[in-house]
């Protein structure tokens, strides 16, 4: 069984060819993200500017490539498309759910929208197809810092959120407010592992008895420290990573001590951050602890087409209808919401 | 006219952001300024509740607009900090202009400078400045 995923939720544009053979196993045939392809192959020399525009001319190209690199003759070999409707920048998802409209109708192939952070979750799946659950998972990226209690591969309960920013996106901001170069995030960390020990430091905050998380008071925290005086842009770094670390780990202990999850999963961009896997790693203590490989927990088109799989092979696998073709991209779309048990 | 104000602590801001929202009426647009942690998302968040909104309000950096319905007026809140050197047509296709023109909501803009070239006139400009030391609030009304 062939399945096709299509993403551009926000910054990235990605398309993946995933197979199936039984259980639930996936195999990722191709999985494209155009930032990190040549430009030259994918638009032969010209680089397009910025956001939905990039999308609307890398998401031809990256069909064309995936079709090429796995030997697929015609696009009605595939049985399923799984598409990102939703959460994201609403002008990027419309290039991806067109494009994926477009190629159902065509094609016949039933087509799916399914949820970002859903994806995110799956990509756990697609690193280890058999992982216990129930599962709790954090998944922090840029636009998202979510707890999430998955029961099985159709429920999840979401237990808490950001109350303002992602971690993301204080990675970012305060990277830039440091004087960094871009990528802020990575930079950041690259910064704060310089850093031995400092006397600088920055309270997590504390959003208990809720799971939830608090970001924008460490981020002005320590942009004004900076101004301050009170630390170099490394030293800075290293308090507000240790805190904003220290804060999601002791949410996620919390979490595993109430609700006695079997793993304990950690997805999104932000999982990219050695310092990040290191405390979650320690958190999970005797669970079983899944990080997926850097690409899968990238923004890409392999956890979309999985969380696609799933939804279809669990609720009656669909047949071609042009009834399906009429959901629409949503902009916010939270996780509990994409819930759906199977009868 | 342009009032300053000194802003000792994160009480002041919220109180100022409470007394701007007690006054906001539908159409009204609302630039919000200040650097990296000069306390904007507070100052959002207490607009909001001034009025009656009771969602959480959270950082609209990554789907550029969000938008609250459960308070007297709808609320628009759009934070510009991604879409510098923009065009036009980008901005289009974020939804940006659609912000612009939603006359029935209270229309709250973070990063105004990053699309200044874009702008219609606001009815408010909010500026907390922040020095390393002092907050202070520049707050202009239209007449």
């Amino acid at each position: 069984m062939l399945i096709l995923g299509i993403e551009t939720s926000c910054d990235e544009t990605s398309v993946a060819l995933l197979e199936h053979r039984g259980g639930n196993a996936l195999e990722v045939r191709a999985n494209l993200i155009a930032s990190q392809i040549e430009a030259h192959q994918l638009f032969g020399g010209v680089v397009p500017e910025i956001a939905s525009r990039k999308h609307l001319e890398a998401v031809n190209p990256l069909l064309r490539l995936v079709k090429e690199q796995t030997d697929l003759s015609d696009w009605r070999e595939l049985d399923l498309i799984g598409v990102t409707s939703g959460p994201g920048l609403s002008g990027a998802l419309l290039v991806g759910v067109a494009a994926a409209k477009a190629l159902s109708l065509a094609t016949r192939v039933p087509l799916r929208g399914v949820n970002h952070i859903k994806g995110h979750i799956c990509s756990t799946f697609l690193e280890r197809p058999d992982l216990p659950l129930p599962m709790l998972c954090l998944v922090v990226s840029g636009g998202h810092s979510d707890l999430v209690l998955v029961r099985d591969f159709h429920t999840f309960e979401r237990l808490g959120r950001t109350r303002d920013d992602a971690v993301g996106e204080g990675f970012d901001k305060v990277a830039r407010s440091l004087g960094l170069p871009l990528p802020g995030g990575p930079n950041l960390e690259r910064a704060a592992a310089t850093v031995q020990k400092t006397g600088l430091r920055f309270t997590p905050s504390n959003m208990e008895p809720s799971f939830d998380f608090s970001f924008s008071g460490l981020k002005t925290a320590a942009t004004q420290a900076f101004k301050k005086g009170q630390g170099s842009p490394q030293e800075v770094a290293y308090a507000f990573q240790t805190s904003a670390l220290t804060q999601l780990a002791r949410q996620t202990k919390r979490a595993i001590e109430q609700f006695q999850p079997r793993t304990l999963g950690l997805c999104g961009g932000v999982a990219a951050n050695g310092a990040l896997r290191a405390k979650m790693a320690e958190a999970a203590g005797d669970l079983e602890f899944v990080v997926p490989t850097p690409i899968l927990c990238t923004d890409n088109a392999a956890m979309i087409g999985a969380a696609a799989f799933f939804e279809a092979r669990d609720h009656e696998f669909p047949s071609f209808s042009i009834d399906d073709l009429g959901f629409e991209a949503r902009s916010v779309w939270p996780i509990d919401a994409a819930s759906q048990p199977v009868p | 006219m342009t009032k300053i104000l000194t802003l000792p602590d994160e009480a002041a801001t919220r109180a100022l952001a409470a007394s701007v929202g007690a006054q906001l009426q539908a159409g009204d647009l609302v630039y919000l300024s200040g650097e990296l942690g000069a306390g904007k998302t507070t100052f959002a968040q207490e607009l909001a509740r001034a009025l009656g909104i009771k969602e959480d309000v959270t950082s609209p950096t990554f789907t550029l607009i969000l938008e609250y319905e459960s308070g007297r007026l709808p609320l628009l809140h759009c934070d510009a900090y991604r879409l510098e050197d923009l065009g036009s047509g980008e901005l289009a296709d974020a939804g940006f202009f659609d912000f612009l023109e939603r006359r029935d909501a209270v229309r709250l803009l973070e990063w105004p400078e990053m699309v200044a070239n874009f702008l219609t006139a606001p009815n408010w400009k909010i500026e907390i400045l922040f020095d390393g030391e002092a907050r202070r609030a520049s707050v202009w009304k239209s007449d």
